[in-house]
């Protein structure tokens, strides 16, 4: 199908972008369009004007910012698995955008554009949950940040208002050499999960973990924060008991169902790849597990 | 409903036209210049084989509108040939291996395989199956595709020599 008519504008500034999404009727912002041209080709999003993110100055690109890691909306996906930046501040998502689509669709998908979308399975909104990042978002009356926990706002919605427009994320810091893990299932190579998982571990001088964060994508609507698993994991040696206590929180989840998996299914792979994901970040900082995950 | 004019190259030729905002540039390819040789699939990004180089970066055009295009560069498949319609080194690869049946994936495995050649002039057989996983064939199984785009590096390689 093609999509329905609209409107095209393509501002050059971010104030002329607030100012066309405050007075516009049934605006949508454009982006990389690799989600939102094809909903619009099916028709199952008929906006009347589309705004063109892609001629708006200023929005790409990476800046370290007392440690944190910022990213501006328009990077592209393709950009952030090259960047240095991304390599030092969160080599987390570099190992999740090897899950991203394909290069062909990297190659014009963005940060922000994931972000915003918020396909529940989405493996960037779950590295950002991971990172504890803040998103910032522009609007009329100004910029305002939210923190990462009180994005997500129900299934494909997000804290960004009609009339706002996310502009970047920054990514909380994480010390030089910790390890980080990002393992998911998906039927076909580059489609979204169906359950994916993220770890981070710092480890300290007495290689017991100093600090853990796991996520997962794919059972809740918004990525969702293991603050049991991390429980389990923080203070102790990383051992296989270690990781198996962490894994095993996955038991209690409820997770959603749809035509690609039911509840028991994700509850099972939100298990097995927390496991697999907490492994190859110990790996990563230091601590290998004999007999693999 | 916008219309837009805009100023494009594609295979190196300029081309200025007035579109509509929704036209994607798949569309504005085969049915406003006549460039038929990029393949509408399935208009959702998923099978690849409307890819097209744009700015030398390979692009699904079923999601990407023609007026985003305004100022740019785009290459199809008709842009890999000589201008007789010689085959180039890829191409001919795929007629030697067995690189297509049907041929309605080829246009965008071609336009893959060459910015994925072009990066990388010495892949492995894992890594063109890597960026293969981007465009879908039915006919093939990929076997001769795979053979085709490790027969065209060596020979691209062979060339620079």
């Amino acid at each position: 199908m093609k999509p329905a008519p609209f409107d095209y504008h393509a501002p050059r500034t971010l104030d002329e972008a607030i100012g066309l999404m405050a007075t516009l009727d049934n605006p949508k912002l454009l982006a990389g369009g690799q989600s939102l041209v094809a909903m619009m080709n099916f028709r199952y999003v008929i906006a009347d004007h589309i705004i063109d993110l892609n001629t708006v100055a200023g929005l790409a690109g990476t800046a370290v910012i007392d440690g944190r890691l910022r990213i501006g909306a328009m990077t592209r996906q393709r950009e952030l698995e090259f960047s240095a930046d991304v390599a030092n501040y969160c080599p987390l998502m570099r190992e999740a955008l090897s899950h991203v689509g394909h290069r062909q669709t990297r190659n014009r998908g963005t940060i922000g554009g994931s972000l915003a979308h918020a396909d529940p399975s989405a493996e960037l909104p779950t590295v950002c949950a991971a990172h504890d990042a803040m998103v910032e978002i522009a609007g009329q009356s100004g910029t305002r940040k939210v923190p990462f926990a009180q994005f997500g706002a129900g299934f494909m919605t997000t804290a960004v208002q009609p009339d706002e427009i996310l502009t970047a994320v920054e990514l909380g810091p994480w010390p030089a050499g910790h390890g980080f893990g990002f393992r998911e299932f998906a039927r076909r190579r580059g489609d979204f999960a169906v359950v994916g998982a993220a770890a981070l571990l710092e480890l300290g001088g007495d290689k017991r973990i100093k600090r853990a964060a796991v996520t997962l994508c794919g059972v809740a609507t918004s990525p969702l924060r293991m603050t049991a698993a991390e429980t389990a994991l923080t203070g102790r040696a990383l051992d296989r008991d270690a990781v198996q206590a962490a894994a095993a929180t996955a038991r209690t989840l409820e997770p959603i169902t749809d035509i690609h998996a039911g509840a028991d299914y994700r509850r099972h792979l939100a298990e097995v790849l927390i496991r697999r994901a907490v492994v190859d970040a110990g790996k990563r900082a230091g601590v290998s597990l004999e007999g693999g995950a | 409903m916008s219309t837009h004019g805009i100023k494009l190259t594609v295979n190196g030729k300029p081309f200025e036209r007035t579109v509509e905002g929704r036209l994607t540039l798949v569309d504005f390819l085969r049915h406003e210049l006549g460039l038929t040789g990029t393949h509408v699939g399935c208009e959702h990004g998923v099978c690849g084989a409307c890819t097209v180089l744009l700015d030398g970066h390979s692009a699904r055009s079923c999601l990407t509108f023609a007026v985003q295009a305004d100022g740019h560069d785009v290459t199809t498949v008709e842009g890999l040939g000589g201008p007789d319609g010689e085959l180039n080194v890829l191409q001919q690869a795929f007629r030697d291996n067995h690189g297509l049946q049907c041929g309605f994936c080829t246009p965008g495995m071609l336009i893959t395989l060459t910015e994925f050649l072009r990066d990388n002039p010495e892949p492995t057989e894992a890594e063109v199956r890597e960026v293969l996983t981007g465009n879908l064939c039915r006919c093939t199984g990929y076997a001769g595709i795979v053979a085709a785009a490790l027969d065209a590096a060596q020979k691209l390689r062979a060339a620079k020599r």
